[in-house]
């Protein structure tokens, strides 16, 4: 059966809007802790969280300080904030309500109570002793909801699109990560790091949950170029930049007419492993970052603009 | 407490399961004697079996609230069946056909020659200010012949039992998804009924409905591409427009989804490209389907979809102006419609229906308004209708002046007393009002359903069965009890 544009414009959204509220929410968790194990004078607060979701201008239109508390409201509960994890999960309901003849029922219902739970449960995360569970479940839900519609829908071209929304969005998301949590650091040392640089580029790994994944692989301490290699590069690993774009090429090669955007993902696949990012230094790693980054736009609107 | 039939009371009244002595009657003699020989517990088990089956097979309506946006309801279901003899039915079932087969060559006559005004049966002045008459629509020769291809036609039963025809509906009908699914329910919960009852199937409506719609096909020789044409989620009936597609294998579509390029040629956006459609069946409002002729601010529908139906490049059901014969006005000249274009006398009685816009019928009307029912033209769903015995004496006299100024608009009958059936209520079986809607499809033959959808009206004494106002459903059995 033929799938329609705008059938798989939804399903592509509801999968990409799921993904950003699991990275949200990990992301908060996260710099929770990583807070805690800093010492005061090099704190950096919330601010970067404002940065990795480029919202750091709107935030301020509706909030005086960066403090915890505005920040997590902004970034959880606040529904003017298009990328908070409720305006998420909203969009992601919204996205999936729509073509609730496709999706299998449980998977609806469980986006459907998701949201519910998150949302009447939003002020337990203000706390610093909910905050972890409450997040905890915005993560589980939205894995088990993945692990439904891998287990329930059939796996035809209304399944490659919910992949590729899924994975074009965690691609962005690791980027938007390594980003800032690197612009933090303290320039131009990249050999000698300090024990604090080194909790930060842990709390990368572990913002993308990638912490003992990148341990067993790497084997060996945590180094910035290692991290980087280890999150843009490697293939294997389901939250690394280029883990996604092969997903994506995996899922348009199902699909068809898929020459143009194909080709575009086949060029940033190209320029992603030819990097060599030991010899980065801070400024050449945002270029390039930025550089991945408008290639995920690029992909995006190729997808949009050839199927929907 | 199990059910006692000796406090369920018949009076003045025709109960559909029950004679006014308090015994079944004959058709529902073994479901009541069941129903009798099940205990409390029982009983609330198959309620709550019956509302989970529901919630699962997610049979909804959608209400739209300003707070929390647009919201499915679960139909209120009772799980007492309404039981109907097949050789009754046969008789209704005729009926129908009859009436939408002289409802179709009104139509057809009225976009043509308009030989029934000429030949001064129908009044021109009611087809002037008719609402849905569709100029648009004058000398289109649709396949067949035919603009009505899906009517569900609402009968009521009066106290003397008899089966009236309150209203046609040949617009966009709704209803027959919970019909179908009721059956399912029931077959899950009352399958050794349905081993003791010859009970007449209605899953076939699904693959009718495809064969109706395939006939329309401008492509013939080729395997049609049928759509459902649906305004989307925040529609009431979105639940059965979904239902259908999915029993049809049709693809469900929203007006974005198509576009019309300037050979008239209607596609579909997919994946893979533009792919035509060939038949359209319909789930939008006339005015609403072609902002290019219609309402300009309509995002429902699709840019040039008239102009692809007109010159036949694409099949709609129902065809644009079909409307024009559900008018309540219009209703009224039904028995003097079959006497002409089928020189038949209708099978199926019309209610009594007073003319307002006739000198005579309006002074009865506006005299015994205290007895009568009056309703607007063009209102569907219950809306704008004055219920004379219920009304206060300041909305009798509103609906009198509105009458004296419109009368085109207006028509009236007499208070019928709507046949009940038991329903249970909390716990009791309490009579309650009901009403049935049979669906009828026109195409190369026409099919009626087995029965059709019962609504009931749960609120104690009333009469409005609409989902929107408090009705629920019942399924309908025609039992063969030749069979049994």
């Amino acid at each position: 059966m033929t799938m329609l544009s705008r059938v798989a414009n939804r399903i592509y959204w509801m999968a990409r809007y799921l993904e950003r509220a699991e990275n949200t929410a990990r992301l908060i968790n996260v710099n929770t802790h990583l807070l805690l194990d800093l010492p005061k004078r090099v704190r950096l607060g919330w601010e970067p969280i404002l940065d990795i979701t480029s919202r750091r201008d709107y935030f301020y239109d509706l909030y005086e300080e960066a403090d915890e508390r505005s920040v997590i409201r902004f970034m959880v509960s606040d529904t003017r904030n298009p990328d908070s994890i409720l305006s998420s999960l909203n969009l992601a309901r919204e996205n999936t309500r729509t073509i609730r003849d496709i999706i299998p029922r449980e998977a609806w219902e469980q986006v459907n109570s998701l949201h519910l739970n998150t949302k009447s449960n939003a002020r337990s995360v203000m706390t610093q002793r909910h905050r972890y569970d409450y997040l905890r479940s915005v993560i589980l839900g939205v894995q088990t909801i993945s692990g439904m519609l891998a287990g329930t829908m059939t796996h035809d071209e209304g399944y490659d699109f919910l992949r590729m929304g899924r994975n074009l969005e965690r691609a962005d998301m690791t980027t938007r990560i390594i980003d800032v949590r690197s612009a933090s650091l303290l320039p131009d040392m990249p050999e000698d790091l300090t024990p604090f640089e080194n909790l930060q580029w842990v709390s990368v790994l572990k913002s993308l949950t990638a912490y003992q994944m990148y341990r067993r692989e790497m084997r060996q301490r945590i180094r910035r170029a290692d991290v980087l290699k280890f999150l843009l590069q490697q293939e294997n690993f389901p939250r690394s930049f280029y883990h996604a774009l092969c997903q994506v090429d995996d899922c348009l090669n199902n699909l068809p007419r898929n020459e143009k955007v194909l080709q575009i993902l086949t060029k940033l696949q190209k320029k992603l492993l030819q990097a060599k990012l030991q010899e980065f230094d801070q400024q050449k790693l945002h270029d390039f970052i930025d550089a991945l980054q408008l290639g995920v736009i690029k992909i995006n609107d190729s997808i949009s603009k050839n199927y929907f | 407490m199990t059910i006692r039939w000796g406090s369920y009371k018949v009076k003045n009244l025709y109960d559909e399961l029950l004679r006014a002595s308090g015994r079944p009657r004959p058709a529902a003699q073994a479901l009541c004697s069941y129903l009798r020989s099940l205990k409390d517990v029982e009983i609330e088990e198959y309620k709550v079996a019956a509302e989970s089956a529901i919630h699962v097979m997610g049979i909804t309506f959608t209400v739209y609230s300003e707070e929390e946006g647009s919201i499915d309801r679960v139909w209120p279901f009772d799980i007492i069946p309404r039981i109907i003899d097949k050789k009754e039915w046969l008789t209704v079932e005729a009926g129908l056909k009859q009436r939408v087969q002289a409802l179709n060559l009104f139509i057809d006559d009225l976009y043509h020659e308009q030989r029934i005004v000429k030949d001064g049966i129908f009044p021109a002045e009611l087809l002037e200010d008719s609402k849905n008459f569709r100029p648009e629509c004058v000398g289109v020769n649709p396949p067949l012949g035919i603009w009505a291809h899906v009517c569900g036609s609402d009968l009521v039963r009066d106290k003397d039992g008899v089966f009236y025809v309150l209203e046609d509906n040949l617009r966009v009908p709704s209803g027959v998804s919970y019909m179908l699914e009721n059956r399912q329910v029931m077959k899950r919960l009352f399958s050794e009924m349905f081993e003791q009852y010859a009970i007449l199937p209605v899953d076939d409506y699904p693959s009718q409905l495809y064969d109706t719609l395939a006939a329309l096909s401008p492509r013939q020789g080729d395997q049609p591409e049928i759509v459902v044409l649906t305004p989307g989620i925040y529609n009431s009936a979105y639940f059965e427009h979904a239902y259908l597609a999915q029993q049809m294998g049709a693809e469900l579509v929203e007006g974005s989804d198509l576009i019309v390029d300037k050979n008239n040629i209607v596609y579909m956006r997919t994946i893979e490209g533009l792919t035509r459609v060939d038949v359209i069946y319909r789930r939008i409002d006339d005015l609403f389907l072609d902002p290019e002729v219609f309402n300009p601010e309509s995002m429902l529908g699709v840019p040039g979809l008239m102009r692809a139906w007109k010159s036949g490049k694409v099949a709609l059901a129902n065809a644009p102006g079909a409307g024009v014969a559900d008018d309540k006005v219009v209703y009224a000249f039904v028995p003097e419609i079959i006497k002409y274009y089928l020189d038949q006398d209708a099978i199926l009685p019309n209610v009594p229906t007073y003319k307002c816009i006739d000198k005579q019928d309006r002074q009865y009307v506006v005299d015994h308004i205290h007895e009568m029912v009056v309703k607007p033209a063009n209102e569907s769903g219950g809306y704008g209708m004055l219920i004379g015995p219920q009304a206060s004496k300041d909305e009798r006299e509103k609906f009198v002046r509105l009458i004296r100024r419109d009368p085109r608009n207006y028509v009236a009958q007499p208070m019928l007393i709507l046949s009940t059936a038991p329903t249970l209520i909390d716990n009791h079986v309490e009579p309650r009002h009901l009403d049935l809607r049979p669906f009828i499809l026109s195409g190369e033959q026409t099919n009626v359903t087995t029965g059709g959808l019962t609504r009931v009206a749960l609120r104690k004494g009333s009469t409005v069965v609409n989902s929107s106002q408090g009705g629920g459903s019942k399924d309908t059995w025609i039992v063969d009890m030749e069979a049994t």
